[in-house]
């Protein structure tokens, strides 16, 4: 009984493999699948750096078993990027320097999506309590709140807020 | 962190399931959220033989009103309850308990009956849950048996459940009219077990006086704790601020802190005295219908 046979769905690839009951979810993409955008961080359920999307809905994918995801989607940072185009919320952490050291970035991005698929418009409040169950300490949080306003825009189809990346002369239009 | 090897089974049926646990004899444990329980295994605080994973029974993730009751099934997620128009409407002290347990990404996965079932007092619904007077019904080999809330712990990760049962519903008793519920919660960030909890469930009389309290307390014991003689002295008394700061005072009385990292017992114990007050006031206020701030779970 401690090895099963399952089959997931990763990034709409479906995967038939065999599995101890005690694997990870997070050590069956990373070691098994070997896609390792999905990061290990505290191993203890708190920091998120692990988060996938499990049937649309952030997981850490160190606090479940990958035999409980058999039938399942999982989706991973992989999954994000679609012919070659990058996505909305990947798009907005790139042009907002939503990132630092990028440990935490993955995760941010799908907890990200899973809000942004959810509504488009949400408050600063909202994407700051959507993303309080995923830890950065490098970025104080702020670009990461306007990298997803950035990606919500363009999931509107609205023009982007002007970014505070871009330089106060760039952004007036003055010529410094 | 690899956990020790275990058997695990997904049934399909509570039956299925209680035969399973039974036939284990406290050796296996029942996996719902798994937001507890894996964090265990992985640091091997715990080493079940045998996880029985009940996600794949149909049928257990209600949240809904009936017969005069409200029903959380054994797996509706603390998401689950978030997202519940009956809750928002009816029932505000769970819509403020759901809502800081944990963090949002494990609330998707965390079940409100594992909260309880776990018997951690650093869990927020167990005082909630003493607080609206629940009940959470228990499956066994034997059949199925009603446990007040506020008899299910013994004490610290003890709980009066036997190893072949299963919890597969809390109760809650639907509140009459003129009635109002808050969660009060320190803590010190996103995640954190509380330093200290307050919940405050109340029915006033057409007068404005106290016909029920309901209060019960957060981490500063080795389970939830009901501040009995807090709920006693606001019976049939307005609950104006000076009668509250008093129950207040009770309540922290009633506390039984330890020291650690968030703090001494006096400074928990004086927490509770504050979290207290606000949960009452709050509950008071939902109680009249006067206040939109504390509906909207502000304050």
């Amino acid at each position: 009984m401690s090895m099963h046979t399952i089959t997931v769905t990763v990034n709409g690839q479906p995967h038939t493999m065999e599995v101890e009951s005690r694997l990870l979810l997070v050590h069956l993409i990373r070691d098994t699948l070997r896609l390792t955008g999905t990061h290990i961080g505290c191993d203890t359920t708190h920091c998120g750096a692990c988060t996938v999307l499990l049937d649309e809905r952030p997981v850490k994918s160190c606090t479940l078993f990958a035999v409980q995801a058999d039938g399942r989607a999982v989706r991973t940072v992989e999954g994000l990027e679609r012919d070659g185009q990058l996505h909305p919320v990947q798009r907005g952490f790139k042009e907002e320097h939503g990132l630092q050291c990028g440990f935490c970035t993955p995760g941010m991005m799908m907890t990200a999506t899973a809000l942004l698929e959810r509504n488009t418009s949400p408050t600063e409040e909202e994407i700051r309590s959507a993303i309080s169950g995923n830890l950065c300490r490098c970025t104080g949080y702020v670009n990461i709140v306007k990298a997803i306003q950035h990606a919500a825009a363009e999931m509107r189809g609205a023009t982007a807020v002007p970014s505070l990346a871009t330089p106060p002369a760039e952004r007036t239009g003055a010529t410094a | 962190m690899i956990p020790s090897r275990f058997d695990y089974v997904a049934p399909s049926s509570l039956d299925e399931a209680v035969a399973l646990l039974g036939a284990h004899e406290g050796d296996a444990k029942v996996l719902s959220g798994g937001q507890s329980l894996i964090p265990l295994i992985k640091l091997r605080l715990a080493a079940p033989s045998l996880l029985v994973d009940i996600n794949r029974i149909p049928g257990l993730a209600y949240v809904e009103e009936r017969d005069g009751a409200l029903h959380i099934g054994a797996l509706a997620r603390e998401a689950d309850l978030e997202r519940s128009a009956v809750v928002r409407e009816r029932y505000p002290i769970l819509l403020d308990t759901a809502r800081v347990v944990a963090d949002p990404i494990v609330r998707n996965s965390a079940t409100v009956c594992g909260n309880l079932a776990h018997g951690d007092p650093g869990n927020d619904h167990p005082a909630t849950m003493m607080a609206l007077d629940a009940a959470v019904v228990a499956r066994g080999r034997h059949g199925s048996r009603a446990i007040p809330v506020r008899e299910l712990f013994v004490g610290l990760f003890t709980t009066a459940l036997e190893s072949d049962e299963i919890v597969t519903e809390i109760v809650i008793p639907a509140p009459p009219p003129r009635s109002g519920g808050a969660y009060r919660k320190l803590e010190r960030k996103v995640g954190d077990y509380a330093t200290a909890g307050v919940a405050a469930q109340v029915t006033l009389l057409e007068d404005g006086t106290c016909a029920r309290a309901g209060i019960a307390l957060t981490n500063v014991g080795a389970t939830a704790i009901a501040a009995t003689a807090a709920e006693a002295f606001l019976l049939h008394k307005p609950l104006d601020a000076e009668t509250i700061a008093q129950a207040a005072q009770l309540a922290a009385q009633a506390a039984d802190p330890v020291e650690d990292r968030r703090g001494t017992p006096d400074y928990k114990r004086d927490m509770i005295r504050v979290l207290a007050a606000r949960a009452l006031h709050a509950a008071e206020r939902r109680a009249r219908g006067s206040d939109a701030a504390a509906a909207a779970g502000r304050d």
